[in-house]
């Protein structure tokens, strides 16, 4: 072997020097966009699946839900559409799990990439798919009759913190795919977002839940953070502050968690 | 020796060894993966790592792509340390693993420039890149397919391919052949004797000891997170020494007749395999013994179809080298005709 290394030249180049961030995160982002858009089961059953619960809210259950001075869908649909990535993300979780098990992950670490970049190409990629989930929900609300009460820009401002709460649970979703053993146990895992956002004021008012509910649906965050998206579409900041607090708080806990565990 | 120590030559120049383990050891918890593993490497060749499941191959080559920390010891990979020098050891090294990591919704082109984006190359140079691997691994016909359409071979040699496309110094196959079909297992060591004629250092694992036969310049045999053997493969054989006399009975039930005619003369321990209808035991009197075992078959009137004497094969070193006796724990054994005669 000694010999014909030294008279047959390598004939792929060696790079100069390894990726840096922005174009290695660039690629990972790139490969789980292309995986997502080119799996029709994967977007186009997004779409029907949210498409289905909102009609289904509006239409079969609201009815017989009674939010108050405003009319159902008016109630709804600001709050399905900021937790629309609740029900989803469950698909974030099952891919990074998949990537894991099936040596993507692997193939990945041995390369000379940053490491954060893993993480940064994932959540841009996934904040992507999310925010297409946020876009599209909101039109079928407003295909499902559901009208502004305030001004555009207004309707722009909570649509913007829609996609805040986007990104923020598509890194929770990655950390729930890093810790799942696979892509089966990922999907059950997932459906731990579904009681914080049932268990919330987003479908139903808070205050008709049984007492000793109220308190769990007052403190977790799903329920400043859809109150926050109602506030902003009538023109009011009222807790628009708290829904960001619990943002950055739930960025802040869940981005090193998933650094650290991609590592592994 | 620590990686700091000053030596005369470039540490990535042919001086320095491919691969150097001193005290390697790793633990998960309470399970002990590696345990002290010592062995040194030198570039230009095919190492293969052989050895049971569970006996720590995977783990090693972990350790070398730096998936894995050692608990302790050291692990150089061309003068690099694994540990304080990550970042180096992995623009050296290419793996490709026992899955094959491509990405099913990509073109086979597709996914070789994403790697090669990520070893480091600029847009260009990985489109040169993977047109190369292309070129090199006979993947042109299917290179723009997507890779979910691939046969198992051809899927395989595109994960082989991705690993290629930062002109690795050091190839690491873990188990490249694992679950694929006779002729995909060809197509893949074809590629793989390709890859080492052009000068490439591959490391892989196997437990398919027909692999490292076909492949393997040095052989590692490791067991229980220890090297337990290295060297050529005739020189493992050689260890071994003593020829076999390898009997094949017309009927299955002499079988035991046969194996006590060896033992008698021999005076070694007979093996008997009666699905292949093979009793083997070794001779260490050679010829000799070998006319004597044909005259007790024919005064006892046994009929045999095949009787001769050979070189212990891969199958034998290995159980006598781990010193065990149920051969299926090797895996290999099960379902190699080639190696069949072993048994």
């Amino acid at each position: 072997m000694t010999a014909t290394q030294l008279t047959v030249p390598q004939p792929i180049r060696r790079p100069v020097r390894p990726p840096g961030v922005s174009g290695a995160s660039g690629q990972v982002a790139l490969r789980a966009l292309r995986k997502y858009f080119r799996t029709p089961g994967l977007w186009i059953m997004g779409i029907v699946q949210s498409a289905m619960f909102l009609f289904s809210f509006r239409y079969v259950f609201g009815g017989a839900i009674h939010a108050g001075p405003t009319s159902y869908v008016d109630f709804l649909v600001p709050s399905y559409v900021a937790t629309i990535v609740l029900f989803t993300g469950g698909g974030i979780a099952v891919a990074v799990a998949e990537d894991k098990v099936q040596g993507f992950t692997d193939r990945l670490l041995s390369l000379p990439v940053p490491r954060y970049s893993l993480v940064l190409g994932r959540t841009l990629a996934d904040s992507a798919t999310n925010l297409w989930s946020v876009v599209t929900t909101a039109a079928f609300g407003f295909l499902f009759g559901f009208r502004l009460l305030g001004s555009w820009q207004e309707g722009l401002a909570a649509l913007g913190l829609c996609a805040v709460y986007a990104v923020v649970f598509t890194v929770v979703f990655i950390v729930m795919g890093l810790f799942a053993p696979n892509a089966q146990a990922a999907q059950g895992m997932s459906l731990i977002a579904f009681v914080f956002a049932f268990i919330s004021s987003a479908y139903v008012p808070a205050t008709s839940m049984p007492g000793w509910l109220q308190p769990f649906s007052k403190y977790q965050p799903i329920t400043p953070m859809v109150d926050a998206v109602r506030s902003l579409l009538v023109g009011s900041t009222s807790d628009v502050g708290l829904a960001l607090a619990w943002s950055a708080l739930l960025i802040v806990m869940f981005t090193p968690i998933a650094v650290i565990r991609y590592r592994r | 020796m620590s990686a700091g120590t000053p030596v005369a030559t470039d540490p990535r120049g042919p001086a320095a060894p491919l691969l150097q383990a001193r005290g390697l050891t790793v633990r998960f918890g309470r399970v002990t993966a590696l345990d002290g593993l010592e062995l040194t490497a030198p570039p230009g060749q095919v190492l293969a790592i052989l050895g049971p499941n569970g006996a720590g191959k995977t783990t090693f080559v972990r350790a070398v792509a730096t998936l894995v920390r050692p608990t302790s010891g050291e692990l150089l990979v061309r003068g690099r340390d694994v540990v304080r020098e990550a970042a180096s050891v992995r623009r050296d090294v290419g793996l490709a693993g026992q899955f094959a990591a491509v990405e099913p919704t990509m073109t086979g082109r597709e996914n070789l420039e994403m790697t090669a984006r990520l070893f480091g190359h600029g847009r260009a140079a990985a489109r040169q890149a993977a047109a190369a691997v292309i070129g090199q691994l006979s993947l042109g016909e299917v290179a723009d397919r997507r890779a979910g359409t691939y046969s198992g071979g051809q899927r395989r040699r595109l994960d082989l391919g991705a690993s290629l496309v930062g002109g690795p110094r050091l190839l690491l196959l873990d188990e490249p052949t694992t679950g694929l079909d006779p002729v995909s297992r060809r197509e893949v060591w074809d590629a793989v004797r390709g890859l080492a004629a052009s000068g490439t250092d591959i490391l892989l694992t196997t437990h398919y000891l027909d692999e490292a036969n076909e492949l393997a310049d040095q052989v590692v045999v490791i067991d229980h997170g220890r090297v337990i053997a290295t060297g050529t493969l005739s020189e493992l054989k050689a260890s071994i020494g003593r020829d076999r006399i390898d009997v094949t009975v017309s009927d299955v039930r002499q079988a035991g007749a046969v194996g006590d005619i060896l033992e008698r003369v021999t005076m070694n321990p007979a093996r008997i395999d009666p699905g292949s209808r093979h009793v083997t035991a070794a001779a260490p009197g050679g010829p000799a013994e070998l006319a004597a075992v044909i005259g007790c078959l024919e005064d006892a009137s046994i009929a045999v179809d095949e009787i001769g004497l050979r070189r212990p094969t891969l199958d034998e070193v290995f159980v006598t080298l781990t010193g065990d006796t149920d051969i299926d724990r090797a895996p290999a054994a099960a379902g190699q005709t080639k190696n069949r005669r072993a048994r």
